[in-house]
């Protein structure tokens, strides 16, 4: 047998101290062999990160302490050293050289101030004592393997001058600059965009299978899990409830827990023949809603918003950027339009402009009939009642010094429509309709999770029974079984309150759950638009193509040989 | 607010009627020490305010032949002069205590009145931005760029010397690093998310500044008001230093200080007693401060 490189024994990991103490892992085993890649799956909270950090003996780092158990890790020497004891000169001699870490986010991930390609070449001199120039050449030649093109330019920009999927690559290149035995990748992808998240998983297996180095790979998607991993650990609240080969996994998987997890991952093609959207979980043929009206709602007509680039000391005006760029389309009542597309394609602007959040300069947007966008601000005012809309970031929609109570029944009180006791009732009407509690009205953002704040803005955006509601990425940020619960009251409500939706997202999955028709827009301008049927089963243009194509398949068995991206 | 029946969930309407008291709320987010402290400032103030009535001398009366005496405690103290006596054999409690009120009033005005201005155009600049916030910061970065003695030259030799012109030009003095914090906070709160849900919602501006945003950056502004608490009261002793501020012999903290300078070596006390005093009542003032930021915060419980 071979010798395993990492095995981890009975890891536990706490925070804090005495009373306020928190188990963060409990008595975690599992080991690692050379170039095996493992995935970690679990949602937030289930201690995933933490003992990937635990790995680096990096636990001290945001507070946590190892409590018992060993992380032995077999070095290039053979000699075997436990890493939960290791003192910090030993670790820092393993951290970069012998395990490296990619993070999630790559711009916090690297130094502002200095060239991608110096900061490559610094790992380099630091670990191996190179000379600048071997260290320098050795960068160029770790930027050409991770596909980048053009290198010698690349090598000499800054982390800002780069799209997010080439500073993750750099963010590898400079993981691999030691050819360690084990990378860690802290869900590595979730910060990009689909397309870019394919090119990049793609990557990471080839450069593997290169350098025979094993993956330890943090994620809470399970369908990069089946694009990557040979064997799966399934962790909540900081227990394994499951270990398993990725086939038998995704066949059978024995705890309840990772049968949920497997069913909130949306699979495309799941609703092939199927017209109306489907809650997650239900089978869609056996779903018949309510139809959407053919009438329209609303109608968007050549808008255009146009950001202005200004110049100089005198701020001339040298051009735009025409994040919207002569946008048509028609949303019915009852229907879900949404709106793909890769980040800075415009998408989130088109909505913002509807709501009149970003000012658009050309078109109509016309709302039963009233263009929207020439109302003053008294009548605007007043139409804002039948137009909401829910963010993203579920964190930065509440306003941390509100109570939910005061979060929700804002949009009330604005426009005067309750007061008093029956303020109240509606307040606890509404957070019973998005599955909430009564006590839960008077506890601030702070005390939620993820997936209760966007039920309070949801809760906040249907209190003024809106016609239109524009879900700008909301679930996006939300855990895979998380957001599976929240598109699903999305369709609910839809169902009860007649809601129409524009429903902006990159995620091709949740995409097709949920809408009735879909709008694809790249670069400002709508390339394809169409029934949902038309555009998953059969898409127009190459650009549809490649965002499905793109989506990682939950299925292991389906698991295609890599294909060499060309990256621009 | 009257008691209202809620057929549902009347536990929380209970509850939240007593959207409890701010000032309860933060009585009881403060410990042990932090509430003698605010019971002692709480005195302080109260000792000022009621000088006239407790001093057991005017601050002005001389009696020369008790020069320089020591405070009760040490040789030669005279008794009834129970923290000494100054060069001219004034009594150092009394004035102290004058001293202390005048001091109050003009550090706690004239700080209250950078605040506003400073936190007024500091929003107006954030939240308008456009041509309006450019020229708020322009006259931020000209006021910055003047030396604060001058400006308070040229106010005193323009409008005289009195007390209010006083506390008025005090006031001026530190408007701008208010102005310029206010702004950076205003324009990163009016980004979130949350506001624009407010605003599409249909919220007018009064109710997106007065109900999401001021209450969002009351935390910095807090405790830029407590570290500059002191150096107002400061301010005013190296103006009356340059004869700009309150003139002799009235007795204001800071211009006691400056009057024992040349008894340091030998009668020490005349500067220390008023030094001491601001030394507790800034450490007083920079605690609260502390307290209320926190106690402010819904995040810390």
């Amino acid at each position: 047998m071979v010798q395993n490189l990492l095995s981890i024994e009975n890891l536990s990991i706490s925070f804090g101290r005495g009373d306020k103490a928190r188990r963060v892992v409990e008595d975690l085993s599992f080991s690692i062999a050379p170039g095996e890649c493992v995935a970690v799956v679990g949602e937030s909270g289930s201690g995933k990160s933490v003992t990937a950090f635990s790995v680096l003996g990096l636990t001290g780092f945001n507070g946590g302490r190892i409590e018992t158990g060993a992380i032995n890790f077999t070095r290039r020497n053979g000699q075997v050293v436990d890493l939960a004891k290791a003192d910090e000169k030993t670790l820092r001699a393993i951290r970069g050289d012998e395990i490296a870490m990619v993070f999630q986010e790559p711009m916090t991930a690297l130094n502002p101030v200095f060239t991608v390609g110096e900061q490559i070449s610094e790992v380099l001199r630091q670990h191996r004592g190179m000379d600048r120039q071997a260290a320098d050449a050795k960068a160029l030649e770790l930027i050409t393997r991770v596909r980048i093109t053009d290198p010698a330019r690349r090598f000499k920009q800054y982390p800002h001058e780069l799209s997010g999927g080439m500073r993750q690559r750099v963010v590898i290149a400079m993981a691999l600059a030691c050819s360690p035995r084990l990378l860690i990748a802290d869900e590595p992808t979730t910060a990009l965009d689909v397309t870019i998240q394919a090119q990049v998983l793609d990557l990471m297996r080839e450069l593997s299978r290169e350098d025979g180095m094993a993956l330890l790979f943090i994620t809470h998607d399970m369908g990069v899990v089946a694009e990557m991993a040979d064997r799966v650990v399934v962790m909540r609240k900081g227990v394994r409830v499951e270990e398993q080969a990725v086939g038998p996994l995704f066949a059978a998987p024995n705890h309840v827990y990772t049968r949920r997890l497997l069913d909130a991952v949306p699979r495309l093609g799941a609703m092939a023949g199927s017209t109306g959207p489907a809650p997650f979980g239900t089978d869609p043929a056996a779903c018949q809603g309510k139809q959407p009206s053919s009438e329209a709602l609303l109608e968007v007509k050549n808008l255009s918003t146009w950001f202005p680039i200004h110049k100089g000391v005198l701020k001339r005006h040298v051009g735009d950027v025409r994040a919207v760029d002569d946008v048509s389309f028609t949303i019915g009542r009852g229907e879900t339009l949404s709106l793909v597309g890769e980040s800075g394609s415009g998408k989130s602007t088109t909505g913002r402009s509807i709501l009149r959040l970003a000012n658009p300069h050309a078109g109509q947007v016309l709302l039963e009939g009233r263009d929207v966008l020439k109302l003053d601000q008294q009548a605007m005012r007043a139409v804002r009642r039948d137009m909401q809309i829910v963010f993203q970031d579920p964190y930065a929609a509440l306003d941390p010094r509100l109570d939910a109570f005061e979060q929700i029944v804002e949009p009330l009180v604005i426009h005067n429509i309750d007061k008093g006791s029956a303020l109240r009732d509606r307040a606890i009407e509404l957070v019973r309709r998005v599955g909430l509690e009564d006590e839960h009205l008077e506890r601030y953002p702070h005390e939620f999770s993820g997936g209760q704040r966007q039920r309070l803005c949801i809760a906040r955006a249907i209190s003024l029974s809106p016609k239109l509601i524009i879900a700008d990425e909301s679930v996006s940020a939300l855990d895979v079984s998380i957001q599976a619960q929240v598109v699903n009251l999305l369709m609910e409500l839809q169902q009860e309150l007649g809601l129409s939706y524009l429903f902006i997202s990159h995620d091709m999955g949740v995409v097709e759950r949920i809408s009735h028709r879909v709008a694809v827009m790249q670069h400002g301008k709508i390339v394809e638009i169409g029934s949902r049927a038309q555009i998953f089963e059969a898409p127009g243009q190459d650009y549809t193509r490649q965002l499905i194509a793109a989506v990682p398949v939950a299925d292991p068995s389906r698991r295609v040989a890599p294909k060499l991206p060309a990256f621009a | 607010m009257t008691e209202i029946s809620v057929p549902i969930g009347s536990a929380i309407s209970t509850a939240r009627k007593g959207k409890p008291n701010l000032l309860v709320t933060l009585w009881s987010r403060a410990h042990l020490v932090m509430r003698i402290n605010l019971v002692l400032f709480v005195l302080v103030l109260l000792v000022a305010a009621c000088a006239q009535w407790i001093a057991p001398f005017g601050p002005d009366a001389q009696s020369l032949l008790s020069r320089l005496k020591p405070p009760v405690g040490f040789d030669g103290a005279k008794v009834g002069n129970w923290l000494g006596t100054d060069q001219l054999g004034r009594d150092l409690l009394s004035r102290s205590l004058y001293g202390l009120q005048l001091t109050m009033a003009i550090a706690l005005i004239g700080s209250l009145i950078s605040l506003v201005l400073g936190t007024t155009l500091g929003v107006i600049a954030g939240y308008a931005r456009g041509w309006v916030g450019g020229v708020v910061m322009a006259i931020v970065d000209i006021q910055l760029a003047i030396p604060f003695t001058l400006i308070a030259l040229v106010v005193i030799a323009v409008f005289g010397n009195s007390l209010p012109v006083l506390i008025i030009t005090i006031g001026l003095a530190g408007w701008e690093v208010y102005a310029r914090l206010v702004r950076a906070q205003v324009l990163a709160v009016s980004r979130m998310p949350f506001v624009e849900a407010s605003v599409a919602a249909g919220s007018c501006h009064m109710r997106i500044l007065f109900k999401h945003i001021l209450p969002n950056i009351v935390s910095p502004i807090i405790v830029v008001w407590t570290m500059t608490f002191s150096t107002l009261i400061l301010a005013e002793s190296s103006l009356s230093f340059l004869g700009l501020g309150v003139q002799p012999p009235t007795a204001t903290l800071g211009s006691m200080v400056g009057l024992g300078r040349d008894y340091l070596a030998s009668s020490p006390w005349i500067s220390l007693v008023p030094a001491i005093a601001i030394m507790l009542i800034s450490l007083q003032v920079l605690l609260i401060g502390d307290w209320l930021r926190d106690a402010l915060d819904v995040r810390l419980k």
